[in-house]
């Protein structure tokens, strides 16, 4: 903490177990962190990550005044608990993950794998010359309270669930009661053994648990009109019905606001609006609460229904493009649940389900086979059209079994048409029209003035962000999460989605989200608390600053940050809400003219260690790569290669990073000028499929980087000698064949023009 | 072809589905099926050739109603019992034998195909050993032989398929499971009056019951 004002001195250690001292050459490992490292203490251990070993550590900082620590050992991804000094700036050279598990144990390949690891010691200690140790952000609020946005299953149970754990939580909700969809249903699917019958939905039993705890204050017929702050020191505006507006402190908030059923109004041809007897599942419910347990009627005339047919589908899983292209997941359940109502009415009533596929998520098999014993038919076909005929309506079919068009008929159809998100505007339309309303061209800004307004007026959260006023979405409208990974994070520090808002799910899967959602959120609130990073560097206590008397307000890192951390002042400058920002460093890599900087991880940190490889001159016929490896992936894939003994070249030197959007063009032109051959780039999948920890980090790095071909043009080099590769953490066997068919493929393109100079 | 035994379909007001329920022998599991198909993907008989449904199409077709295609179908007779279907089921239903009532069922009504080689030889089996309580070998190859494809009594067919298996029939006499004296009567079992009573009274319950069910 107190590096930066007080003397620096550095130390570097350097292990010989785990068969480093038989496999390297120590002595002259110390060496090379003495006189090229320039450390002014270097120490050998036989076995330093021992309790013996760490004493020693800890006695040099207590007593010899070591500010600065460069562990030459194992992976920095080993070891973490015994090299953890937090007061203290520590980088690690990987000499046994990275140098002696990757190359064979042969008199032959000796030497090279000495050159590597100095290679390696030179760059931990260039590295940890240019770090500080981070001291956490102070512009922290202390907000604990949870805002939760929607009072339905989702909101409702992260609201319990917040509370019951002891933190605040305000709990907004649009309409004038609590409940949601559920509060709407006759019963619900069921959630206990035997799953044979329909169950009550508990919204009441909620509702009143809501009602009881101190710990809840619930707006009724409230909207959130603004959003302001960070993590921990948000301030929302929740305005009531009556247009009264009460600010509420909040330091997490939970976007629960649910769904809306697709509007069967799009779908005239299965009769919706010519029949009212053809209805939605929430059309049925209202029917069934009706009815109370005693014959469902139909809304055309009152007769007793003796004969109904459930369309599944209706208006999903469709490849046109026309009607929704998903399948809601929950549908099939509930169109089981309905067929129930008329069974357990009356078994006589002919109940048809209309199928493509059941998908019966939870015990919805055990439901379905009850179902089945209770008499409902399920038939495999797609429904092309409902028509209205004299008393009753007829559906058309292709029987998809006996692969034949015919028909059924029936006094009641049902639609399950699934849901759609209220999950806001979308950002990259509303971003479209804001820029398109500032045309000087009358009627185009007329026509963008509208629909920017259209746009904002879905928001939810109103977030007063630089990035717009919601969460993102991701596919089919729905707000994002990182789907493969961390299914509540969204690109909203400190902001949660949960329930049928994220994806299409049930009221089980609901309540486990708005579980989880809380205790992300209030594992977000408590970080924010202490000045440290939420998910995925959780507990990191570096953040970006910039040195504004450099910065050309370009605006790239307030556009790029994926998180939506960095606004603008009053002056356009960069202003950075720390305790939005996840870490990436995709600012930094995005900056032009590299103002921005962490504490330990920084333009300089990494470039020093490309500076410090030493790279030999063409007649030597020792090509160098370099690396940068995305420290999520790609880092512990070549980690792992390791500890399989999977070889690769000696050439290489690698570097981890952030994230490949963290990576600055300056490292790439620095490398390439000082005699590199080649450089590799590893990042995570990017795109819909996307495997990357900062869901867009990889994909704006890619981008930047695709326009590097430009200086390698300039710099008379091939295209080639930069290659962006995908790497995902499971290729452990492939990678390591990659870098080999890489290291040939320069091998054979001959030695970089730009050695020597 | 026509069903001509209608009258059931009536009590059941066209409720094939209730009507095999109630009338075939494991028939109330036909509503349980979920339409994986792994049952025809496990028929070691090469469906496709031969069946003109595989089974979970045959329960398929009788959920919509399809009664005179279901039960003049060759598919429940093409089964060859081998339980395959029956122990892969995901649902737990006894296929072979819903197999084996509708078949049965469909014969009672006299609707089932009527030289398929199944029923046909099953019909001869049946009628072979209830007379007498034990099967006469050689009047079964009788029975059997000498029969065109039509049916018909065929003594130039019959003769040459007989030369076509004497090395079999030899053998099986050497090895004393084949008496050519039965051809003159054979060996019965003790009590013929207890068996045909016995038979009659089992039939009688199982009409009994069927009925009730109908009522």
């Amino acid at each position: 903490m107190s590096a930066t004002m007080a003397e620096k001195k550095h130390a570097a250690y350097i292990c010989s177990g785990c068969e480093l001292g038989a496999r390297l050459d120590v002595a002259t490992l110390v060496k090379t962190a003495t006189k090229d490292g320039k450390m002014q203490l270097v120490r050998e251990h036989a076995f330093l990550c021992s309790a013996e070993g760490v004493a020693m550590i800890q006695n040099d900082l207590d007593n010899e005044g070591v500010t600065h620590v460069a562990i030459c050992a194992c992976s920095r991804r080993a070891k973490t608990e015994a090299f953890n000094f937090p007061t203290t700036a520590i980088s690690r050279g990987n000499l046994r993950e990275g140098v002696i598990w990757v190359r064979p144990d042969t008199e032959e390949a000796r030497e090279t794998t000495q050159e590597m690891a100095e290679d390696y010691v030179r760059m931990a200690c260039a590295e940890v010359k240019a770090m500080t140790v981070p001291s956490g952000n102070t512009n922290v609020g202390g907000s604990k309270t949870l805002l939760v946005v929607g009072g339905g299953i989702s909101g409702m149970t992260s609201a319990l669930e917040a509370a019951k754990a002891g933190y605040k939580v305000v709990l907004v909700e649009k309409t004038g009661a609590l409940g949601g969809w559920a509060a709407q249903n006759y019963k619900r699917v069921p959630t206990r053994e035997p799953f044979k019958d329909p169950e009550d939905t508990g919204v009441a039993d909620m509702v009143s648990r809501i009602a009881a705890d101190a710990n809840i204050t619930v707006y009724l017929n409230a909207t959130v009109t603004k959003t302001a702050g960070a993590p921990g020191r948000f301030k929302a505006d929740i305005t009531v019905e009556s247009g009264s507006t009460v600010t509420e402190d909040v330091g997490a908030i939970i976007q629960a606001s649910g769904f809306t059923l697709y509007d069967a109004n799009k779908l005239p041809h299965l009769g919706y609006g010519a029949s009212p007897d053809v209805v939605d599942q929430a059309g049925l419910e209202a029917l069934a609460k009706a009815a109370n347990g005693a014959s469902i009627k139909r809304p055309s005339d009152g007769k007793e229904v003796k004969s109904v047919v459930f369309v599944q589908c209706a208006g999903q899983r469709d490849p046109s493009g026309e009607h929704l292209e998903y399948c809601s997941g929950y549908c099939c359940n509930v169109s089981v649940k309905q067929a129930m109502y008329f069974k357990d009415a009356n078994p006589d009533v002919e109940t048809v389900v209309l199928y493509t596929d059941l998908r019966l998520p939870g015990n919805g098999e055990d439901f379905y086979r009850s179902a089945q014993n209770k008499g409902v038919i399920f038939s495999k076909g797609v429904v092309s059209t409902v028509a209205a005929t004299g008393q009753g309506l007829t559906v058309n079919f292709k029987d998809l079994i006996l692969n034949e068009d015919t028909q059924a008929q029936a006094d009641l159809v049902v639609l399950a048409t699934g849901s759609v998100p209220t999950s806001g505007p979308d950002l990259d339309a509303l971003n479209a029209a804001v820029v398109a309303s500032e045309s000087k061209d009358a009627a185009i800004k007329a026509e963008a003035d509208i629909q920017v307004e259209k746009l904002r007026a879905k928001s939810v959260l109103n977030l007063n962000y630089r990035q717009g006023p919601d969460i993102p979405h991701f596919k089919h409208g729905f707000n994002d999460s990182h789907f493969i990974c961390f299914p509540y994070e969204t690109r909203r520090t400190a902001i949660y989605a949960a329930g049928p808002v994220r994806r299409p799910m049930d009221m089980v899967q609901a309540r486990e989200d708005a579980t989880g959602a809380a205790m992300k959120a209030i594992q977000a609130v408590e970080n924010a608390g202490l000045g440290k990073a939420a998910h995925p560097r959780a507990g990191d206590l570096s953040f970006p600053t910039a040195r504004l008397e450099g910065c050309t307000q370009c605006k790239r890192c307030t556009v790029e940050c994926p998180f939506g951390a960095i606004d603008e002042d009053e002056k356009r400058f960069p202003l950075f809400n720390e305790s939005r920002c996840r870490r990436c460093g995709t600012c930094m890599g995005a900056c032009p003219v590299r103002v921005i900087s962490f504490e330990n991880y920084s333009v300089n940190t990494v470039g020093a260690q490309v500076k410090a490889i030493n790279v030999p001159d063409e007649f030597e016929n020792k090509p160098r790569i370099l690396i940068l490896a995305c420290e999520n992936d790609a880092y512990p894939a070549l980690d792992m290669a390791g500890m399989n003994r999977h070889d690769y070249s000696a050439f290489v030197r690698v570097i981890p990073v952030r994230c490949l959007g963290s990576v600055n063009t300056i490292w790439i032109t620095d490398a390439l000028n000082s005699g590199f051959d080649g450089i590799m780039l590893m990042g995570c999948k990017h795109g819909e499929q996307y495997q990357c920890h900062f869901v867009k980090g990889s994909e704006l790095g890619r981008y930047r980087l695709s326009k590097v071909g430009d200086t390698l043009k300039g710099m008379g080099l091939e295209p080639e000698r930069v290659l962006d590769t995908e790497v995902a953490i499971t290729d452990i066997v492939t990678l390591p064949q990659r870098i080999n068919d890489y290291a040939a493929q320069l091998e054979a393109m001959g030695p970089s023009p730009m050695k020597g100079f | 072809m026509s069903v001509n035994n209608t009258e059931m379909a009536v009590r059941y007001k066209n409720n094939f589905l209730k009507e095999l329920e109630d009338q075939a022998e494991m028939g109330d599991w036909i509503k349980m099926c979920m339409q994986c198909g792994v049952c025809a993907g496990s028929c070691p008989t090469n469906f496709h050739s031969g069946w003109d449904h595989p089974p979970q199409e045959i329960f398929m077709m009788v959920r919509a109603g399809r009664r005179e295609e279901v039960l003049t179908s060759n598919s429940m007779w093409m089964c060859t019992s081998c339980y395959n279907c029956y122990v892969r089921c995901p649902r737990k239903l006894p296929i072979t034998h819903i197999m084996h009532g509708i078949a049965n069922y469909a014969h009672r009504l006299g609707v089932a195909p009527k030289l398929q080689p199944t029923r046909n030889f099953g019909k001869i089996f049946w009628n072979n050993a209830a007379k007498t309580g034990r099967v006469n070998e050689v009047m079964l190859t009788v029975d059997l032989y000498f029969r065109n494809a039509e049916g018909k009594f065929d003594l130039i067919g019959g003769i040459k398929k007989a030369l076509e298996m004497q090395s079999v029939a030899i053998g099986l006499v050497k090895a004393g499971r084949l008496n050519p004296l039965e051809l003159f009567g054979g060996h019965k079992c003790k009590d013929q009056k207890g068996l045909q009573s016995m038979l009659k009274k089992a039939r009688e319950l199982e009409e009994t019951r069927k009925a009730l069910k109908a009522a």
